[in-house]
């Protein structure tokens, strides 16, 4: 279907009659919100956009979605998605999942997904903890967490989520917040635009098991303080006043004063697109040093990697070239054969 | 060539129906490739045969010591093959090791070739031989033929400038070279597969050509073998046969049913023995449009299929007990979301790693209740390797048809085994109908067809079918998330009866031999071949025996009761601890008996046997 014979979709057509049974106040309301309004936009059919996920909170998603939809089991979104989009590389598919979903259970699909760079958009809601069996850690708690299963608080140390899928060789990294909806949509945007994988993380507050996680960020006053937003070919600067940016010092990153003889040009800029490894995940620990703020964007995007799928497809068009049409008599009569008379 | 096949006249040639033929070694002598080769010579020839190839699980282990011995054994025959035979006419054993491993399975005066040059000391203290057998009398009881094979090999290629290394991988095809001379058989095919295999390597193609001549004229020259053997054609049934392994004839059957159904077919597979073969051919068959992922575990196989399943390709997923057990919570999926899947189980020796390159039938039970609830799946059983091809489209069909995932229990016996095959005509293969669902009027994901309780296939991509499906449990006709209880039971009933209406297409249970009488046989899988050579040898003593082998283990043939109450006894033969016999008892209340061989090998024809005189006398 060309977009020209598209109808004009609203954000409704993706809204369905099911009742939604995330609890009040949780930001995955905020997250459906946005999707749903972004889909309109995307040009693409609603019947060749899919929604697929695991099992958790975050998992209900595709109930929610007015779409093709398939709720899965624990963890294995990102290869049941795959085996899709493999077979249907015309379709659109988005992966709807968690911390626990995707980190934990589920960690060996995600790192392979992205590694083979399948054409799926992963939505990895971060509430860092498990919600829908009620208050466990997650493998993105901070270290000392109390929660109902280390009431002494945790000993595991946590992922870090961008770093991993950059390890992993993402080749679209991005992160957002549930609440900062213009953002959000940004970002799906982007994530849509995007051939390979596109690995997003959004942080998102559980009001009921974690609330306040990601309070530091979200907070009105102190968000532009803790918070640095990633914008391609801009320097990096942050602050309430727009006065502070991150200067490269050797390997690390540094917090600096405008003013003073310190100006634009010498702080950093960020490039998305930047063919080193390193840089993503310079950015990607920032956050991890005192005093340093979060980035929220698009850490990584390199968008000219060959999509697996397309690999696949193409490896089959060569052979056919090669071998010829398929003749099932032919195979069958390959090798060594001998005729038995009546 | 012609000159050669001709032994000289003075030896005498003795016309017999049947021989077997046992080649062993360590496992990096080529034994497998030996046996290979014989059998595409006696199968070209017409002979029926079956094989059983015997290796260890470790790719080379220490040489010369007992756990790396190799084995591949040849049964061909000019009438019925069903085995590989219970023991063998004439072995070929290139170490102490082997010898020692193999011996006990060497007829009274059988014929025995050993590679001489590996015989010094440290070659039997490896084996752990306190003396040499060559030289103790302990072989006094057979026709033993000790041939410098590495000596002869070396001598025979000295000119082509290769190392000792190289030469001496080549003493394989000297010994096969004997064994064509002793049973009076032609050399081209093997002539033809050593030109095509070392395309290129014109040293090689010369080096390992020379070593099987060689080895032929050996015999010729040196009057070593007085008696040569003949072994004449099969009366097969008129048409075109190959020679087929069981894992070959699942790759090929679902090609066919890819093409049969028009669904592209994907296999997700992650590797595993004695499965990997499978996904080894497959990924030829691109020009097929098939599709073969190997994922990064065995979940993400099958959870990778049942992607695939959804948005309307042939899904597959093929590995062995181990795999099975990961892959349970996907199958339960998969009965929930009621999309069509076939998942080949190729069974091995348990329990965990157990033995994996040795046969078992253990995993029945895992097969048909493996999974959290009530999570019916129908279950199919090929009995012989020609026989997968078949099975494998009959479960893609079923699969379809039903809307159901399908296991395939195949085994480590049939998937390596080969035996002559048939070639069906294309044209005659059965189709298979698909109906995706393409009408939004009235649609709803699990409205069931009234015959089939199929629920609509309704793939992404269709305009108007936009809906979800999951693993919660669902309402019927809508899909939607229902927990209600008496929902829940009309669904966990509503599965049950689906599985169980399979049985319009399991053709009804006839047994083979006496249609009453005094003993019934129930089998299933790759105990076919001894136990319909048993039924055979003992019908023609005057019992009175039927034998029913089951390829449909779930839903079982409707008559199957009633055929088990025509007999006096009923006998039930598994590799494993007795697992189809706790189901004819539990549902017919048969006081059915069980016969329960787990060693990793196949049944003897000896031993069935044995069982019936044991249970009839």
């Amino acid at each position: 279907m060309s977009s020209a014979t598209l109808p004009p979709y609203a954000k409704k057509d993706f809204q369905t009659d099911q009742e939604i049974r995330w609890c009040p106040g949780c930001g995955d309301y905020a997250i459906l919100s946005a999707v749903q309004s972004v889909f309109p936009e995307l040009g693409i059919p609603k019947e060749k956009l899919v929604v697929i996920s695991g099992i958790g909170c975050s998992s209900r998603f595709p109930y929610y979605m007015n779409t093709f939809g398939f709720h899965t089991i624990h963890g294995r979104a990102p290869a049941i998605a795959t085996g899709l989009k493999i077979t249907r590389p015309d379709l659109e598919v988005w992966v709807a999942t968690g911390d626990g979903d995707s980190l934990s259970i589920g960690g060996n699909h995600t790192i392979h997904m992205l590694r083979r760079n399948v054409g799926l958009k992963v939505l990895m809601f971060n509430n860092r903890i498990y919600g829908l069996t009620k208050g466990q850690y997650s493998p993105t708690s901070e270290v000392g967490k109390k929660t109902k299963s280390t009431p002494y608080g945790t000993a595991d140390r946590p992922f870090n989520p961008i770093a991993l899928a950059l390890g992993a060789n993402a080749t679209f990294v991005a992160r957002s917040v549930d609440i900062f909806q213009q953002h959000l949509k940004d970002t799906l945007r982007k994530a849509a635009a995007h051939k390979g994988s596109a690995y997003v993380e959004i942080l998102q507050n559980c009001n009921i098991f974690n609330d306040h996680a990601w309070e530091s960020f979200t907070e009105k006053d102190a968000r532009s303080e803790h918070v640095v937003q990633l914008e391609h070919g801009k320097p990096l600067i942050f602050g309430k006043n727009r006065d502070k940016g991150l200067r490269l010092n050797g390997l690390d990153l540094e917090v600096v004063s405008l003013g003073n003889g310190i100006t634009e040009k010498d702080l950093l800029v960020h490039d998305q697109h930047n063919p080193q490894p390193a840089y993503a995940f310079l950015l990607a620990h920032v956050e991890e040093q005192p005093g340093l703020p979060a980035p929220i964007g698009v850490f990584r995007w390199w968008p000219d990697q060959p999509r697996y799928e397309d690999t696949v497809a193409a490896q089959i068009r060569d052979v056919q070239a090669q071998r010829g049409t398929a003749d099932l008599g032919k195979l069958l009569h390959a090798g060594d054969t001998w005729e038995v008379h009546a | 060539m012609s000159t050669t096949l001709v032994p000289p006249p003075q030896r005498k040639r003795e016309t017999l129906e049947r021989a077997v033929i046992r080649f062993c070694g360590d496992s990096g002598d080529g034994m497998q490739i030996t046996g290979s080769q014989f059998t595409n010579t006696v199968a070209l020839y017409g002979n029926d045969l079956a094989t059983l190839p015997d290796f260890p699980a470790e790719i080379r282990a220490p040489a010369g010591t007992l756990p790396g011995v190799s084995g591949f054994q040849v049964h061909f025959s000019s009438s019925d093959v069903y085995t590989p035979g219970d023991s063998v006419d004439a072995l070929v054993a290139m170490n102490p090791a082997a010898l020692k491993m193999n011996l006990p399975d060497l007829k009274p005066n059988g014929i025995l070739i050993v590679n001489l040059d590996n015989f010094e000391e440290m070659d039997l203290r490896k084996a752990q031989m306190p003396s040499n057998p060559l030289e103790d009398h302990s072989l006094d009881g057979y026709r033993v033929f000790p041939v410098e094979l590495t000596k002869l090999t070396r001598a025979a290629l000295k000119d082509l400038g290769l190392d000792a290394k190289s030469m001496d991988r080549c003493k394989n095809f000297f010994a096969l070279g004997m064994c064509y001379w002793l049973y009076n058989r032609s050399m081209e095919t093997s002539l033809r597969w050593i030109e095509d295999k070392f395309k290129g390597k014109l040293q090689l193609v010369q080096a390992n050509r020379m070593a099987m001549q060689a080895g032929y004229t050996y015999c010729e020259a040196t009057e070593a073998f007085q008696i040569t053997y003949e072994i004449p054609p099969a009366k097969l049934s008129p048409g075109v046969y190959r020679n087929i392994s069981g894992n070959s004839a699942l790759a090929m059957g679902f090609v066919a049913a890819s093409q049969k159904s028009g669904l592209p077919l994907f296999q997700g597979s992650y590797p595993i023995t004695p499965a990997s073969d499978i996904l080894h051919e497959l990924s030829l068959y691109k020009n097929f449009g098939v599709i073969t992922f190997q994922a990064e575990d065995e979940i993400a196989a099958i959870t990778a299929a049942i992607g695939a399943a959804y948005g309307g390709a042939l899904g597959i997923t093929t590995t062995s007990g181990p795999g099975m057990a990961l892959k349970t919570e996907a199958l339960g999926l998969a009965v929930a979301v009621e999309l069509p899947l076939v998942i080949c189980d190729i069974q091995r020796g348990g329990p965990s790693t157990g033995l994996p390159t040795k046969t078992e039938q253990a995993d029945l039970l895992q097969a048909l209740f493996g999974r959290n609830s009530e999570a019916p799946i129908p279950v199919l059983a090929p009995s012989t390797p020609g026989d997968c091809f078949w099975i494998a489209l009959e479960a893609s069909r079923i699969a379809i048809k039903y809307m159901v995932p399908v296991i395939v229990l195949s085994d480590g016996y049939l998937a390596n085994g080969a035996e002559p095959w048939k070639i069906p005509d294309v044209s005659e293969l059965p189709e298979i109908p698909v109906n995706f669902e393409n009408n939004p009027e009235g649609f709803r994901p699990y409205k069931r067809n009234p015959e089939t309780l199929a629920r609509p296939w309704a793939i992404p991509g269709t305009p108007g079918l936009e809906h979800r499906i999951g693993g919660l449990e669902k309402q019927d006709v809508t899909g939607n998330v229902n927990y209600e209880p008496l929902n829940h039971e009309r669904m966990v009933r509503l599965r049950a009866q689906k599985v169980a209406a399979v049985v319009q297409d399991v053709p009804d249970a006839i047994p083979a031999g006496d249609e009453s009488g005094d003993l019934l046989i129930v089998a299933w899988g790759s105990t076919f071949g001894p136990v319909t050579a048993a039924v055979r040898a003992q019908r023609a003593k005057g019992r009175r025996i039927g034998h029913v082998h089951l390829r449909h283990l779930n839903p079982l043939p409707k008559n199957l009761g009633d055929v088990l109450m025509r007999y006096d006894r009923v006998l039930v033969p598994e590799m494993n601890m007795g697992q189809l016999v706790m189901l004819l008892r539990a549902k017919y209340l048969v006081d059915a008996v069980g016969y329960n061989k787990i060693q990793g090998k196949p049944f003897k024809q000896s031993e069935i046997e044995h069982k019936i005189e044991e249970l009839l006398d």
